[in-house]
């Protein structure tokens, strides 16, 4: 059932979706490094779940997607949005509240939406968004198009009946659906082996005969070579796919939470750290003579300046108007 | 014209809808195979196929979930639920995924779709198989519920809560199946959020729905003849958007009203039209308005305690003669 996944060799005809994913991991890094600063500045309210440390699930797997394809997403999703093409901008200015923001302020952090691009939410109940991701899948079977549908989920959501209620209908109906587990080890508090009787997450798919492979979730090109074989399985041979990507937030659970404390040392973080996927892609990148340190700074530096743009754009933008509170509780 | 069950008539509105409009499909426990575990969706298989009328595992949340997320990929699912007790299981999926979606994607994402199924008291199902849960639906913002009586209020009603771009609470009677009534063969939709006046009267006005109807037009009935009392039936039909021009109108006619409901009394959908009455009409008022509810118990399987539970005839005559103090 399992794929031993390991990264694939650089090939110099693909310098330029090396740059870009590198880019989208380093952007998402900027920006979320800076939603933090404005959290603790009070700009941002609510509950703001950062993705630090988890950029290779996100980036590798999104690339592998069409325009027209859905992805759905949990409410640590700021990166999906920004790799699914959202600007900056849109999804700053949600975080802050403010009607410029890519669902009117409406959503906040854990529930950005961005139709255009087929992002569809930020869904903040614990595994929610895994049924209706399946919906997509079921709508694209329908019609009898090609696209597939893509849900993005932590771990700790793999002991909710909708995880199993719907893992047995996408393999009883066949529908082009891929599930992506995010392990990420803690459910806010609580490790993996605290919670779950199985620790292996892909075995769960045996339950539904549905593929399934474990990826490392820190190689952002391990994770994209995975995501193209389940996006192959969806789009020709209308099969769904449980993916599980092993990976580590820095960040505590939420920007409420602490870093580490009882439930996790500062040694097993640092030790995590050392396998950061933004510095392992540019470390070999590098060697591989496809980029220069000059280049990565350069474009760090680019970055840098596109998410202050996204606060100070942030920033500027109007409240919603108070007519807005009861606009868009029904459509017309 | 033709005369046909509350059955045949959803049936008709399914299948009427589903044949204008591809988007349109059929999901829930036994709907395809079986023919409806109430036979509402009766020969629809045949006529459509599995890929629009959808057999499902027992699995609420998750088959719900899918007509969310089918909705949002531009669909318009009607989730069948064998009945609403069932459907607690799938409470999360409405109430936070359908119910929200268009406003906290800022009016990017509707959710055109519809939840039906039979609610309320059959005969001696205990406890977990008769509940009515139309005000815990109808406290929602972003729901619409509407709650059928006869047949020509199913189809009409059905057939424009398939068309609406909103998620639709859509509430049928167990005990209301077999109801017969006329339907034309012509094409019709009923408006939600439109009472209808099913009886015309000048001294109280009773207002219900669903169920509750029939039982008001009996009382009604004895009440003319028995006491020359002529009372006025208006039927909500739609719970939200609630018509409460309806309610006020008749009520500032008759000047004293009785609200007849199935539900528990505890924040039921009688003390929202209460208090409608009263903040809008107060001074039009001879007398409290009254309400009659199913008892504030779970239900009994026992048939005689069944029975005292369930809103009675005799309740709401007594409740009549109070506001119209007629009493003994």
């Amino acid at each position: 059932m399992n794929t031993a996944v390991t990264s694939p060799a650089l090939d110099a005809n693909r310098r330029d979706f090396y740059f870009h994913i590198y880019r989208q991991m380093l952007l998402i890094r900027r920006f979320e490094e800076k939603a933090g600063e404005a959290y603790a500045q009070g700009k941002i309210g609510g509950f703001c779940h950062l993705y630090i440390g988890q950029e290779a699930v996100a980036v590798g797997a999104i690339a592998a997607l069409r325009p027209d394809d859905y992805v759905f997403a949990s409410y640590r999703e700021h990166a999906h949005a920004l790799a699914r093409g959202t600007a900056a901008r849109a999804v700053m200015a949600e975080l802050f509240g403010k009607v410029t923001g890519c669902s009117r302020g409406n959503g906040g952090s854990m529930h950005l939406f961005d139709a255009a691009n087929r992002f569809l939410g930020g869904h903040a109940i614990v595994g929610g968004q895994i049924p209706i991701a399946a919906g997509a899948g079921f709508a694209i079977k329908c019609r009898g198009t090609d696209q597939v549908s893509t849900c993005f989920f932590g771990e700790a959501a793999v002991n909710i009946g909708s995880f199993h209620e719907t893992l047995n209908m996408a393999a009883l109906w066949k529908l082009p659906t891929i599930f992506l587990c995010e392990n990420n080890r803690y459910g806010m508090g609580t490790a993996l082996e605290r919670s779950a009787a199985v620790y292996d997450i892909a075995h769960r798919a045996c339950s539904y005969e549905m593929d399934a492979e474990t990826v490392d979730g820190m190689d952002v090109l391990a994770v994209h070579e995975a995501m193209k074989r389940a996006v192959t399985r969806a789009r020709t041979h209308k099969l769904p796919t449980l993916i599980e990507a092993r990976t580590y937030r820095y960040m505590g659970h939420s920007m409420a939470d602490p870093i580490h404390g009882h439930y996790r040392t500062k040694e097993e973080l640092e030790e995590q750290k050392a396998r950061d996927p933004i510095d392992q892609l540019e470390i070999r990148l590098i060697d591989a003579g496809l980029m220069t340190a000059d280049e990565a700074q350069h474009i760090d530096a680019d970055l840098q300046a596109q998410v202050q743009d996204a606060l100070r754009f942030s920033d500027e933008s109007p409240d919603p108007a108070p007519d807005d509170l009861y606009r868009h509780v029904y459509a017309d | 014209m033709p005369t046909i069950t509350y059955r045949e008539a959803l049936n008709h509105a399914l299948r009427e809808e589903m044949a204008r409009d591809p988007s349109v499909f059929l999901m829930g426990e036994e709907v395809g195979v079986y023919q409806g575990a109430y036979k509402v969706s009766r020969g629809m298989l045949e006529t459509f196929g599995e890929s629009r009328v959808v057999d499902t595992p027992i699995a609420e949340l998750g088959f719900t979930g899918i007509g969310v997320g089918a909705a949002m990929a531009g669909m318009r699912p009607v989730i069948e639920f064998m009945t609403w007790n069932f459907a607690l299981l799938a409470i999360d999926q409405i109430v936070n995924s359908a119910a929200k979606m268009l406003y906290m994607s800022g009016g990017q994402v509707p959710m055109p779709m519809v939840f039906r199924g039979p609610g309320g008291a059959a005969l001696q199902l205990g406890a977990q198989h008769s509940q009515a849960f139309d005000s815990w639906f109808a406290h929602i913002p972003g729901l619409k519920v509407v709650a059928p009586a006869t047949p020509y209020d199913a189809k009409g009603l059905l057939k424009s809560a398939i068309r609406d771009n909103n998620p639709v609470v859509f509430l049928e009677g167990e005990m209301l199946y077999n109801v017969k009534g006329d339907v034309p063969d012509e094409e019709y939709t009923i408006p939600l959020g439109a009472a209808d006046r099913k009886r015309e009267g000048t001294d109280v006005t009773l207002v219900c729905h669903s169920k509750t109807v029939a039982l008001s037009l009996k009382v009604a009935d004895q009440l003319a003849t028995e006491m020359g009392i002529a009372a006025e039936v208006l039927d909500l039909r739609t719970l939200r958007p609630l018509d409460v021009d309806a309610i006020l109108s008749s009520v500032r006619k008759t000047h004293r009203g009785v609200v007849v409901e199935e539900g528990w009394p505890f924040c039921g959908i009688g003390a929202q039209v209460v208090d409608e009455i009263q903040r809008a009409a107060f001074d039009d008022l001879d007398a409290p308005i009254l309400r009659v509810t199913q008892a504030d118990v779970p239900m009994s399987y026992n048939k005689q305690l069944e029975r005292l539970a369930k809103p009675q005839p005799q309740a709401v005559i007594e409740a009549v003669k109070r506001v119209t103090y007629r009493e003994d």
